[in-house]
């Protein structure tokens, strides 16, 4: 059926008709709810390149503001053959493939050394990675045969992380950042780049970070080998981080 | 009240005795300690407020100053009054002479200790009688202007602004919440100080400091006002002031703080000699102002399992309950802690949420139960979310919780916006509402599955306080048994401000607001 026919060269919003461009948003005006309000909210969402901005909801929300939840048609389209998103190249080998792996090719215990630095408290992130529960069925590297995994939980300054990874001799550093308000993950990820090379450890280490911010993209723009944003799991970090090791020669080198 | 869960009164007791016990080895620990933030939360009591010009506040210069002479052990109380009768001034200007270099604290020649004491004593009268009209004034609004029902709509503000946050706090009134409390900015827990002034900086959160307590007190007293019934501030005592943060809490009139006898030790990593002698002090200073606490062991639930360690949870609730009642702070102001954190793929999962919340509600009748929403198992498919949000409003209303802090929609994305505080308000009204007494409705089936869930996690609970009274507090911890972290005697921060009590140590609050010398 033509109506089916997908120009992937033009691709828009599905509603419930091919193309129909159907958009559903929410957002606050700084404005009391009424008419003026509504026809505000029509004209900023026609800005935003909707056709028949609607008005499905509109809420005071007490202090002389308004949500509104709309719903337009887009008029904009894409080129989903153009598109090209750096990724992490690897496809997960499952907690029994890095382990695996890590007998048959490193034959040794690989360090893996993990925190939520500077001042940011959440360890959610760290501890679905690291800790031996993991995070939805995917155990975490603590259980992992080969991994001696050392998680130094939350609030670890970058000085402190870094004196512990020598100290342990590292393979792997694990970084995890949530808090993401004006942009305090990329001053402390940044910071933590620059001592580990002004440490000399940088091409000795394979240096990951995480979080629901975090993207590979950033990461490698910001000097990490890796990022990973929502959605991984240990075994995604996991192959990455045995993979790397071996790739980059790291199996045998000395202490740090 | 018939327990719809069939528990067994004599498990509860044995659970009760040992966490009393526990308590009580503990506080001969504590009764013979003191740390730096307790006795500069004496000298706030003692009036002493603002900043050098580095902007150390002068708390901490009087006690540094203690401290290096080598005097911490008598407290600050004690050098304050032995400076008030040599220098004839208030404690105030004592300290500012003190950050001139003016006044050594510990070389001004020693007075009678009888003398010292009551130099000190009109001063620390005047601070209780402020402490204790800050309640009155508190009782009188609830009583003229009245409050929501429980659950109370709990809401976070976390703009890093305190203005911005007013702005937030007022909104979420108008939109029906009860409880207002300003997050913190992240790393306040780990400061060996309290900053001072209003503050517009802040990550994730705002800073505690008194000035912002006092402007989200007066903007939460005037939108009271308009809507028509107290609106409640909340604060977090937690981390290396504890006791600080209680006493400008005391003097600014918040009525909910979050206070935990073991969380700075497992989650900020606080040493546990620290956290263990200051969450006293804060607790007597939160139970004499007539503070609601809040327990924190929902964050158990955060890194561990919350089917497999729900008696951690229990266990903690019970210690926490007795180390509570030692710092004269009545059950009626303990919001013991838990939460809705099970894998919402778990089959039953309802059930055992449903069984969990009811336990608390029975093992702790008289405690306005603080109930935390989902975050673990949050996703950024918002739509889910707030479903989950829905079914954990379910469980509290069917369960008869005190405090609801509600889950957000947008939890795993951001600080909540206006508009999801809204939505979440909204989702709490309409499920309390529509489902208002439907506990008083609703039993158990006999040995049914929450029945059992909840039989179950009593009689754990119950071993693993008997366990703890056997080995003792500090060694239960340092085996990792709550939430799987574990905690060394002598390590954490903190540590280097812990010292023990010299014979000549006073502290003139704790008899006032105790009630008896302890």
């Amino acid at each position: 059926m033509s109506t089916n026919q997908i120009d992937l060269t033009k691709i828009k919003p599905y509603g419930d008709t091919m193309n129909d461009g159907i958009v559903q948003l929410c957002f606050t005006l700084p404005v009391p709810c009424g008419d003026e309000a509504k026809e505000a909210a029509k004209r900023l969402a026609a800005k935003m390149g909707l056709e028949e901005p609607a008005v499905s909801h509109a809420q005071d929300l007490g202090v002389g503001y308004t949500m509104f939840v709309m719903y337009g048609k887009c008029s904009h389209t894409i080129d989903f053959t153009t598109i090209e998103v750096p990724k992490v190249e690897v496809t997960s080998f499952g907690k029994e493939g890095v382990e695996e792996y890590i007998a048959e090719n490193i034959k040794r215990k690989v360090v893996i050394v993990g925190a939520c630095t500077g001042t940011d408290a959440h360890t959610v992130g760290i501890d679905a990675i690291m800790n031996m529960k993991g995070y939805n069925h995917h155990y975490g590297l603590e259980r992992y045969e080969g991994v001696d995994a050392y998680n130094l939980g939350s609030q670890v300054p970058n000085e402190e992380f870094i004196a512990k990874a020598i100290e342990l001799n590292a393979d792997v550093l694990l970084v995890s950042q949530v808090v993401t308000q004006k942009d305090v993950h990329i001053q402390n990820l940044t910071n933590l780049v620059e001592l580990i090379e002004a440490e000399g450890i940088r091409d000795k280490v394979v240096l990951i970070c995480g979080g629901p911010r975090v993207s590979h993209e950033l990461a490698t723009e910001l000097g990490y080998d890796a990022g990973f944003g929502a959605g991984s799991y240990a075994d995604d970090v996991g192959t990455f981080a045995v993979t790397e090791i071996v790739k980059r020669g790291l199996v045998d080198r000395e202490k740090l | 009240m018939q327990s719809k869960l069939n528990l067994d009164q004599s498990i509860i007791d044995r659970a009760r005795k040992s966490s009393e016990k526990i308590a009580a080895d503990t506080q001969i620990f504590i009764d013979k300690h003191t740390t730096v933030t307790v006795e500069r939360a004496v000298a706030r009591l003692l009036g002493i407020d603002g900043i050098d010009e580095i902007e150390v506040p002068l708390p901490n210069v009087v006690v540094d100053n203690i401290k290096e002479g080598g005097g911490l052990g008598a407290g600050a109380a004690y050098w304050i009054g032995n400076a008030m009768i040599h220098t004839k001034k208030e404690p105030q200007e004592i300290a500012e002479m003190v950050s001139r270099g003016e006044l050594d604290l510990t070389k001004v020649p020693v007075a009678d200790d009888e003398k010292i004491k009551e130099a000190v004593q009109g001063i620390a009268v005047k601070m209780v009688e402020r402490i204790r009209q800050n309640r009155a004034q508190r009782d009188h609004f609830l009583a003229t202007l009245g409050e929501g029902p429980r659950p109370y709509l709990y809401v976070i503000v976390a703009t890093g602004n305190i203005y911005e946050d007013v702005l937030q706090a007022q909104a979420a009134a108008k939109q029906g919440a009860d409880i207002i409390a300003v997050i913190r900015t992240t790393g306040q827990s780990l400061l060996d100080y309290v900053p001072y002034g209003p503050t517009t900086e802040g990550f994730g959160g705002t800073y505690a400091t008194q000035e912002n307590f006092r402007i989200m007190r007066k903007a939460l007293d005037e939108v009271g006002q308009e809507v028509g019934k107290y609106i409640r501030l909340c604060n977090y005592c937690s981390g290396l002031c504890m006791p600080e943060i209680a006493a400008m809490g005391a003097m600014e009139r918040l009525d909910v703080m979050l206070n935990d006898a073991l969380y700075g030790i497992l989650f900020r990593d606080i040493n546990i000699q620290r956290t263990l002698v200051d969450q006293y002090f804060s607790r007597i200073i939160n139970g004499f102002a007539g503070v609601i606490i809040n327990t924190g062991e929902d964050n158990y639930l955060t890194t561990a399992d919350a089917i497999e360690e729900a008696h951690t949870v229990l266990a903690s609730q019970f210690i926490n309950e007795q180390f509570a009642l030692v710092a004269g702070l009545p059950e009626e102001q303990m919001g013991l802690g838990h939460a809705f954190e099970m894998d919402p793929q778990t089959k039953n999962g309802f059930l055992y949420e449903l069984s969990q919340a009811q336990m608390a509600r029975e093992i702790f009748p008289k405690a306005p139960l603080k109930y935390m929403p989902p975050t673990k198992f949050m996703t950024g498919d918002i739509y889910k979310g707030h479903i989950q949000d829905a079914l954990f409003n379910m469980v509290a209303i069917m369960t008869n919780q005190s405090l609801q802090l509600l889950g957000m929609l947008t939890e795993a994305i951001h600080t909540p916006l206006l508009q999801d505080r809204a939505l979440s308000i909204d989702n709490a009204k309409y499920v309390f509402n529509n489902a208002r007494d439907i506990s008083g409705e609703i039993e158990f089936k006999k040995d049914g599955i929450i029945q059992k869930r909840a039989q179950e996690v009593l009689a754990h609970a119950a071993d693993l306080l008997e366990q703890i009274e056997e080995e003792g507090m500090f060694e239960t911890i340092a085996q990792g048994k709550f939430a799987g972290i574990r905690r060394a005697i002598d390590g954490g921060k903190g540590l280097e401000g812990v010292t023990t009590k010299d014979p000549k140590h006073f502290n003139p609050f704790v008899e006032l607001m105790l009630g008896g010398a302890r």
